[in-house]
């Protein structure tokens, strides 16, 4: 149960790492990437995961 | 000294002269533009004149003078525009795409101090994207702020928004001194809004339709006020976007100006279906140059309108109209290694233009009001092109030019309406008939066109056109040039040896500004 981020289509804005509520979202080797240990999918702290919400791109999709 | 004289090679403009000497006290009050729309120090107060005078993009003159700088530190967004890929440079919000270089906020630092060594005119900061400065918790934005305050503290700083964010940071944007901050603002009706924002985050949740575009309205309304209240002078930008938001332009122009906006700016729509926008892939057009100067001249009287916007990209470096951006890229900075920021050469720079100025606004006023004496009020105003690298004088050649200013001239005087972006006619020696072409269309409203220099074979092509190309006033002022030129205009129109141009319009490059410093 975690969200992946399609690193083809991700432009690299980061504005999915500033709204994750568990710091599963970080930069690393040139690309965004969410730490599927840590996502919960924002279940139980909003209504819809966060960074697919932001995501200009949409590429934040389920794992 | 010394310094001076290398600014004056920095800006090509050979020695500057003693401004001409004052004329005999105005006698007639303001019969001028001097007193509206030209942002001179007197249709300001004096703490204002004080914030906006040496900043580029808030005093028209100041541009002349003075460059800013945008450092892009803030890729993320929070909003959706159609006029904008994120995966593209944007050229209408000022936003380079994800292949340009983004910058840490230390790194961002060190370009500033690397570029404030080479350019004393530098005397603004800005953050304008490449996303939202404010988006993600303004965090990089406010982390260079903080971190320049510290080292240069002389500089300006200015932050460009959308203004979803911006209630939450105003307290944070007065504590850290931010005099200026624009806001984009293209409608104040979420009807309207509809059509331009697919959708915004905001609160935890992304909103759609009228929602979304009704949320960033009252946000965008609320940051405003608080700005203005605490005295911070506020842009406002609009992207004017024909069938969609054209007429409502005006309405925007009312809402800002009655709640304390300083200038606002309305810039054309760039749409490109290259650049992969929706209004690009729906085949949104952008507005013609009359068409845009038409909006601009009806909204005029209401909050004072900034048409010297370059919609110059995030990552912009130098005077306005030039971008010397790749001469700092990360790799030649890191290689530049520590620089010390030296703000002796700025202010010598500083107090030149100031002693400059005093002399430059008496001269305008005197050649207006012998203009307003021999020729009368009825002949209409006329545009005039001209091609400058600053400093208020015609000092480009015309196939050097990647920019001409538009002057409006006519019995009131003088005035700066616009620019239009051309391609370099002349690169690397030969003319290029594709170029002169496209000169020719950007400019086909005006009646002449004013060069330091001009080769005989475009000069052929302008007079064909109608324009008529003129090198008499090479390396003069521009306004009284422009003066000048009217009143002889006036008199052969009087006696029938030329027509009056009407009804012409011009076409509005798209693709994004990148012209480089030649
Ligand atoms: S779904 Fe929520 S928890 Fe998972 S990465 Fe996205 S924001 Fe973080
Ligand atoms: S918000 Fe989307 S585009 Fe931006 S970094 Fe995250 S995944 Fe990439
Ligand atoms: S984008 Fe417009 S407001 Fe910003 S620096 Fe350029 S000219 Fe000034």
């Amino acid at each position: 149960m975690a969200y992946k981020i399609k690193a083809s289509d991700c432009t690299a804005c980061g504005a999915c790492e500033a709204e994750c509520p568990n710091n599963a979202i970080s930069f690393k080797k040139g690309a965004y990437a969410i730490n599927a240990d840590l996502c919960t999918e924002c279940k139980g702290q909003f209504s819809s995961p966060q960074c697919a919400s932001v995501c200009p791109a949409d590429c934040c999709v389920p794992a | 000294m010394a310094n001076v004289i290398s600014l004056d090679s920095i800006l090509g403009v050979g020695e500057l002269k003693a401004p001409a000497e004052a004329p005999p006290a105005a006698a007639s009050g303001c019969a001028s533009s001097s007193c509206g729309s030209s942002d001179g120090p007197a249709d300001m107060a004096p703490e204002v004149w004080e914030k906006v005078k040496n900043h580029p993009c808030y005093s028209e003159e100041a541009h002349h003078y003075f460059a800013r700088m945008h450092v892009a530190v803030a890729p993320a967004c929070n909003i959706q525009c159609n006029y904008c890929n994120r995966k593209y440079d944007c050229s209408n919000e000022s936003r380079p795409g994800v292949v340009s270089e983004k910058l840490t906020p230390d790194q961002a630092l060190r370009k500033i101090m690397a570029v404030a060594k080479e350019i004393p005119q530098l005397s603004v900061i800005g953050i304008a994207g490449p996303g939202d400065s404010l988006a993600a918790g303004g965090k990089n934005t406010f982390k260079t702020f903080e971190m320049l305050a510290k080292k240069a503290p002389d500089l300006k700083l200015c932050l460009s928004t959308n203004g979803l964010a911006l209630p939450d940071h105003v307290d944070t944007i007065a504590n850290y001194n931010i005099d200026h901050v624009t806001i984009t603002i293209n409608m104040v009706d979420p009807e309207v809004g509809q059509h331009i924002y697919p959708w915004i985050f905001h609160d935890h949740k992304r909103w759609t339709g009228l929602d979304a575009a009704k949320i960033l309205h009252e946000r965008q309304m609320l940051g405003l006020e608080m700005l203005t209240s605490r005295g911070i002078l506020v842009k406002v930008n609009s992207v004017m976007i024909p069938g969609i938001n054209d007429e409502h332009l005006m309405d925007v122009n009312k809402a800002v100006k009655s709640r304390g906006a300083f200038l606002h700016n309305i810039m054309p729509l760039i749409s490109d279906p290259a650049h992969g926008t929706h209004f690009g892939l729906t085949g949104q057009r952008g507005p013609t140059a009359q068409e845009l100067k038409v909006l601009q001249d009806q909204c005029e009287g209401g909050a004072k309108l900034m048409r010297h916007c370059r919609q110059c990209r995030a990552d912009a470096v130098g005077l306005l109209g030039e971008d010397r951006g790749s001469e700092f890229t990360i790799d030649q900075i890191e290689a530049m290694g520590e620089v010390e920021y030296d703000q002796e050469a700025a202010r010598t720079y500083r107090e030149h233009v100031e002693g400059e100025r005093a002399g430059r606004h008496a001269a305008k006023a005197a050649a207006q009001a012998d203009v307003a004496e021999t020729i009368g009020t009825d002949v209409q105003p006329i545009l005039i092109a001209v091609a400058t690298k600053g400093g208020e004088r015609i000092n480009e050649h015309f196939g050097h030019a990647k920019e001409f200013q538009i002057y409006e001239v006519g019995p009131k005087g003088a005035k700066f309406v616009g620019h239009r972006r051309v391609d370099q006619y002349c690169e690397g020696g030969s003319g290029d008939e594709d170029a002169l072409g496209g000169v020719l269309s950007a400019i086909n409203d005006c009646t002449a066109v004013f060069v330091a220099k001009i080769g005989g074979c475009p000069s052929q092509n302008l007079k064909d056109a109608g324009i008529e190309p003129v090198d008499r006033f090479a390396f003069e002022y521009i306004e009284e040039s422009a003066l000048t030129y009217f009143k002889d205009y006036a008199e052969r129109l009087g006696q029938g040896a030329i027509n009056a141009r009407e009804g012409q319009d011009a076409v509005i490059r798209t693709g994004a500004f990148t012209a480089l410093r030649a």
